[in-house]
């Protein structure tokens, strides 16, 4: 069972700075969705390779040439806020 | 005659005899679009301007004895998630409400020069997550045979637009059914090619190993035009797959004599015994045809449904940490840099998208990797040998696309049961292989039925045979939803 620190601990990881309210829902609709994942520990896996891919694709290589990329004011159009040539963020390092 | 009723290849048909031009046929569909889109919604942008420009280009091709091939002067809807150069694509989401894209979706691309008419972009559960298209941020889309009800999801705009004759093709995309199930409520034919045949270069990613990009249309015949137009290699697809495409219209046949047609057991809870009769009448058709049928079963698909619920959303989890607010979209202000992202992302995320990134990152997280998305990952080969070991012996597998018919709007509160939805279509992204939903019937309700087709890796080309001949031999398409 999933508790409310692990819902917790969970949203600070993936970056959701959720209310009380949806943390509780959360946690409870979690904890359905998972029990019925529980079913997969009703299959023997033991030795079985895992799929990370519908297609067995290995190293798709390309020779190393450079070509046309995105010019730097079209990838900058849409920043919620830009500085000259670079996309503007709150301050990280402090003083 | 009635423009917006006619197919694709009745549409260049006409458009090579002259007796109607691109341009007629897009104010047509921009007319109705006008008139009815207020009831179904299908629509979150409608791109009248570059409808007409693409219009006016094609009647000159065709006047100049010069059109581009089969899709030239089609009108198409696409679904909000594939990236159009200067025309935002929302995804269905508040975090990516103004976002204009900068280039336009290889499949996109790839229309654009086979001379479609795009008519604009549609509704779609937010990030491609869900079956009811009722998880978009911005409206409900109605199914047009039942204005109360859902027409599926996630590419629920793009397969209400066909229905509703509001565009003659579009396209969506299929993580766990999101094509096919659509396609099903709808009554209209809704594929998924198999992975690695479409390039999703420009797709705005859900799961990667999962996601492709499909056509619906209103006959099986439009279909395999369209795949035949987006598939094929790419460069700027690594996962894109480097094997022939056939001329799929070409290889179409009216007869399946010789075909051996898998027909899968399916039982579920709360299946719907009008689908399990239209089923069990379309296998018979097909023997009629000339097709052998033999019982097969899928011993792990029964896991699929789990497995996919902890896959997709490990993978989500992933894709979407790129919504931060610092290089496009939503940005919400906060005291620090972490602050400023778990606000933008509170506030720009629907509940459902909120529920997959906690589900996702709580199977990757420290301690649970092996037991959730290690585990989940060995049950998807079983079902991918499951799939190999089905087609030793069948060409195709067949069964319904959905447990049930298109339920109402609000009816399905509880994720789980929404999850469900899924259960039939959800194997074949786990392994690969290509699927396609036709309509085979109605309920005693007056809801249409899918007939799920599956076919080997690569092979759509069979699968597409089995899946006309039965249209071909019955006249499901004949009846339509009123929305006047």
């Amino acid at each position: 069972m999933i508790e409310r620190k692990d819902v917790e601990h969970v949203a600070r990881l993936a970056r959701l700075a959720l209310t009380d309210a949806e943390l509780e829902k959360m946690r409870d609709q979690l904890n359905g969705i998972l029990a019925y994942i529980e079913k997969l520990n009703a299959l023997e896996t033991e030795g079985v390779e895992p799929t990370s891919h519908a297609v067995p694709l290995v190293n798709v290589m390309r020779d190393d040439e450079p070509g046309p990329c995105l010019p730097r004011d079209e990838a900058l159009a849409n920043a919620p806020e830009r500085a000259g040539e670079f996309f503007r963020v709150p301050r990280i390092i402090e003083d | 005659m009635d423009l917006t009723r006619l197919t694709a290849h009745e549409l260049t048909d006409a458009f090579r005899a002259g007796t109607v031009t691109p341009s007629a046929v897009a104010e047509a569909y921009l007319a109705r679009i006008a008139a009815l889109d207020g009831k179904v919604r299908a629509y979150l942008t409608v791109t009248a301007d570059l409808a007409r420009r693409a219009a006016a280009a094609s009647d000159a091709r065709y006047r100049a004895g010069t059109p581009l091939g089969p899709l030239d002067g089609v009108p198409i809807s696409y679904k909000d998630v594939l990236s159009t150069r200067g025309v935002r694509t929302t995804c269905g989401s508040k975090i990516l409400e103004h976002w204009v894209p900068p280039f336009d979706a290889t499949v996109v691309t790839r229309l654009g020069a086979a001379g479609v008419v795009p008519l604009g972009k549609s509704n779609m559960d937010e990030f491609a997550m869900g079956s009811s298209t009722e998880h978009s941020a911005f409206q409900l889309t109605a199914n047009p045979w039942d204005l109360a009800r859902v027409p599926g999801g996630s590419s629920g705009g793009p397969a209400a637009a066909v229905a509703g004759d509001l565009a003659t093709i579009s396209l969506g995309t299929d993580t766990g059914g999101s094509i096919r199930q659509p396609g099903a409520f709808c009554g209209v034919v809704g594929l998924k090619p198999t992975y690695g045949r479409v390039s999703r270069y420009g797709l705005v990613a859900f799961a990667s190993s999962l996601d492709q990009i499909g056509p619906f249309a209103k006959d099986v015949h439009d279909a395999a035009l369209v795949l035949r137009a987006i598939a094929g290699v790419d460069p700027a697809d690594a996962t894109s797959v480097d094997e022939p495409v056939p001329d799929y219209a070409a290889a179409l046949r009216q007869d399946v004599r010789g075909l051996r047609v898998g027909v899968l057991e399916c039982a579920a809870d709360g299946m719907d015994p009008d689908v399990v009769r239209a089923v069990r009448e379309a296998i018979d058709v097909l023997k009629s045809l000339g097709a052998t049928t033999q019982p097969v079963t899928l011993p792990t698909a029964d896991y699929g449904l789990a497995a996919y619920y902890i896959i997709a959303p490990a993978e989500a989890s992933s894709n979407l940490a790129r919504y931060d607010g610092v290089k496009y979209g939503l940005r919400t202000p906060g005291k620090d840099l972490i602050d400023m992202e778990s606000r933008t992302r509170a506030a720009g995320f629907g509940a459902e998208v909120k529920r997959r990134i906690m589900l996702g990152t709580y199977a990757l997280s420290a301690g649970y990797y092996d037991a959730y998305y290690g585990k989940a990952q060995k049950v998807r080969t079983l079902i991918r040998r499951d799939f190999e070991a089905a087609f030793e012996k069948v060409d195709v597998i067949v069964g319904p696309t959905t447990p049930g018919v298109a339920f109402k709007h609000g009816e399905k509160e509880d994720p789980l049961a929404m999850y469900l939805n899924d259960i039939f279509t959800v194997p074949a992204n786990l392994s690969g292989n290509p699927g396609v939903s036709v309509p085979c019937g109605f309920s005693a309700n007056g809801l249409p039925i899918g007939l799920h087709v599956v076919g080997r890796a690569f092979d759509e080309a069979t699968m597409l045979r089995v899946a006309y001949a039965y249209e071909q031999a019955t006249s499901w398409r004949a009846r339509r939803p009123e929305l006047v």
